[in-house]
């Protein structure tokens, strides 16, 4: 497990500030956030590579915050592999082992387990520069676990890969992941990735936690305008709120409830607004008629934004929902935005 | 670029009166002895004995270079510091300085009447006219030229593949024997041959601290005041033979090879 309590790293004009962070044994984590946000700084710091001001980083309970990397048991893998050059595969995968006091027997089962699950006994004897991007990957993995680390950071480890491979390696950590005693914690720009992988995540910006918690609860209960946006809420209005009812511009909202602290702003995921041509039922509340004023193509979906009362609300639909919706610029519809969905901070 | 535009056979033409620039006063120099002279010279005792101090002080300047610029190349390449400026261009200061005020600037700090040469003198070691004073200088002018190469070197080994080296259990020193070493041994090697080259060829700051023993440019020299051109020209042409075949051994060596490429 990892414990990270009011850590401070000074890089320059950058800063890490109190970051605290709690991943339970054997828990995956992901760290999110925009570019520039910390998250390289904040793999480093748990590894130890670069000095921290303050705080303390305890690993299985032990406190390593003053411990060099080398006695932490943290493995890291970089966005770009890192591997070493002038070795072979095998040299890369067994780098680490001399230092690990592992038996022969112990890290050569360890190997051939690993080289079966990665799929990489063909390329024991290349040197890395000959490997494409999924290979290179999948060796990186395999040198990291080879010493069983208690704890393995992962800095992007997709982002550099085409998604054919994306899906195997997301397949593939997920084993890993159940297979090993290790603690994964990754830094990911891909919801999807997240969502499917992590149990637990955390939303950094610039150099500070903005919310961290079950993978879930970021997703549908934001506790910030920023965490909202970046998670792609990507409806986001101040709000007055009385009792279950919440005033929204010229609209009023029901909610599923009346919110227990005093919320600003309500938010809405564009994929719970759904658009019909004929009204719902009467009794429904939270329906209302607008007008499409764009359509905009997303690749796997479009974007619909929709006018009402001088408001803009951001809907998505899937590809084939617009020729059977037959959504037009300027066409009036009715659109419904479910109370469950309707999210307060 | 195109053979239609003026640009190209501006280039060309300055290319060739480059190339014939420098080739031209070498090719007649090589040329110049006879064969039959060439043989005599290589029969004079003081002429191989000149040129063997030669290479043997520029290898070990190189070597002194290598033992104490690796590490200091090796801080520059991978810290920020305050002051890291200022000890670059420290480190570059040989390069600039005349020839001979670099020979002068060593005797004042060896000398006698300062402190430096008095603890020197006392533990033995004599700096003016001996083999020690001419390592010393070589030292001095080379260094820059190794330290440079192997910083650029260092430079150019991600610092990541140490944090990963380090993360998987080697300590500082594990990792940088094993990864940072291999990898910038070849920056190593080119450091060398410029810091040799660089020792070999000079003269003006040795001929002030040591005019004995004879290394081949003082040689030379002393053979073209005494003699002429024509007695200097075969001692400089094994110079340059000999200077040649080295750096071409190591050049070679130096050559990326396919399978790490």
């Amino acid at each position: 497990m990892i414990r990270v309590e009011n850590l401070e790293v000074h890089l320059g004009e950058f800063h890490l500030r109190d970051i605290r962070l709690t991943i339970p044994p054997n828990g995956f984590f992901v760290l999110m956030g925009p570019t520039g946000a910390g998250k390289t700084v904040l793999l480093e710091a748990i590894a130890g590579l670069i000095p921290v001001a303050g705080g303390t980083v305890r690993i299985n309970g032990k406190d390593v915050t003053a411990a060099t990397p080398e006695k932490r048991g943290v493995g890291i893998m970089y966005q770009d592999y890192a591997l070493f050059p002038h070795l072979t595969v095998r040299q890369n995968a067994f780098f680490g082992v001399r230092y690990h006091g592992v038996d022969r027997r112990t890290s050569s089962e360890r190997f051939r387990r690993l080289t079966e699950e990665l799929n990489i006994g063909h390329l024991l004897a290349r040197f890395p520069g000959t490997l494409s991007g999924g290979e290179l990957q999948r060796v990186a993995l395999a040198r990291a676990l080879m010493v069983d680390p208690a704890v393995i950071l992962l800095d992007e480890p997709l982002s550099a890969l085409d998604p054919v491979f994306r899906e195997d390696i997301r397949l593939l950590l997920k084993n890993l992941h159940n297979t090993t005693n290790t603690t994964f914690f990754m830094v990911t720009h891909d919801f999807a990735e997240a969502l499917s992988l992590a149990t637990q995540a955390a939303i950094i910006n610039n150099g500070v936690i903005e919310q961290t918690g079950c993978i879930l609860d970021i997703f549908q209960r934001p506790c910030s305008a920023f965490v909202a946006d970046f998670v792609g809420m990507k409806n986001i209005f101040p709000a007055e709120f009385n009792g279950s009812l919440s005033r929204v511009g010229d609209i009023t909202l029901k909610l599923s409830r009346p919110p227990l602290s005093a919320p600003r702003f309500i938010a809405i995921r564009p994929e719970d607004i759904i658009i019909s041509n004929v009204p719902p039922e009467p009794a429904v509340p939270n329906v209302f008629r607008g007008a499409v004023t764009a359509v905009i193509d997303q690749g796997f979906s479009y974007e619909i934004q929709l006018e009402l009362k001088k408001m803009t609300f951001r809907a998505m639909i899937p590809k084939g929902g617009l020729i059977g919706l037959g959504l037009e610029m300027g066409k009036p519809v009715h659109f419904h935005l479910r109370e469950e969905a309707i999210h307060t901070f | 670029m195109s053979r239609k535009e003026p640009l190209f056979w501006i280039s060309l033409s300055c290319g060739i009166v480059v190339l014939a620039f420098i080739l031209m006063p070498l090719l007649e120099m090589l040329t110049a002895p006879s064969p039959e002279m060439l043989r005599e010279t290589l029969k004079d005792k003081d002429v191989v004995r000149s040129i063997w101090l030669s290479i043997y002080t520029a290898a070990s300047a190189a070597g002194i270079s290598f033992l104490l610029g690796t590490p200091l190349a090796y801080l520059l390449a991978r810290r920020n510091f305050r002051g890291k400026r200022l000890v670059e261009s420290i480190i570059d200061l040989p390069i600039v300085i005349p020839h001979p005020v670099v020979g002068i600037a060593i005797l004042s700090v060896a000398g006698r009447n300062h402190w430096f040469g008095q603890i020197l003198s006392e533990l033995g070691i004599r700096i003016m006219g001996s083999v020690t004073g001419i390592i010393v200088v070589l030292t001095f002018v080379g260094m820059p030229f190794y330290i440079n190469a192997v910083k650029d070197g260092f430079e150019g080994i991600s610092p990541r593949l140490e944090n990963v080296a380090r993360s998987l259990g080697a300590s500082l020193g594990g990792a940088f024997f094993r990864i940072t070493f291999p990898l910038a041994w070849r920056s190593m090697l080119v450091g060398l041959i410029m810091c040799c080259a660089r020792a070999i060829s000079e003269f003006g700051a040795v001929v002030i601290v040591a005019y004995h023993p004879m290394i081949a440019p003082v040689m030379i020299y002393e053979r073209f005041e005494g003699y002429g051109l024509k007695y200097s020209q075969p001692v400089a042409v094994w110079l340059i033979l000999v200077c040649l075949a080295l750096f071409l051994v190591l050049r070679i060596l130096a050559l990326p090879r396919k399978k790490e490429a």
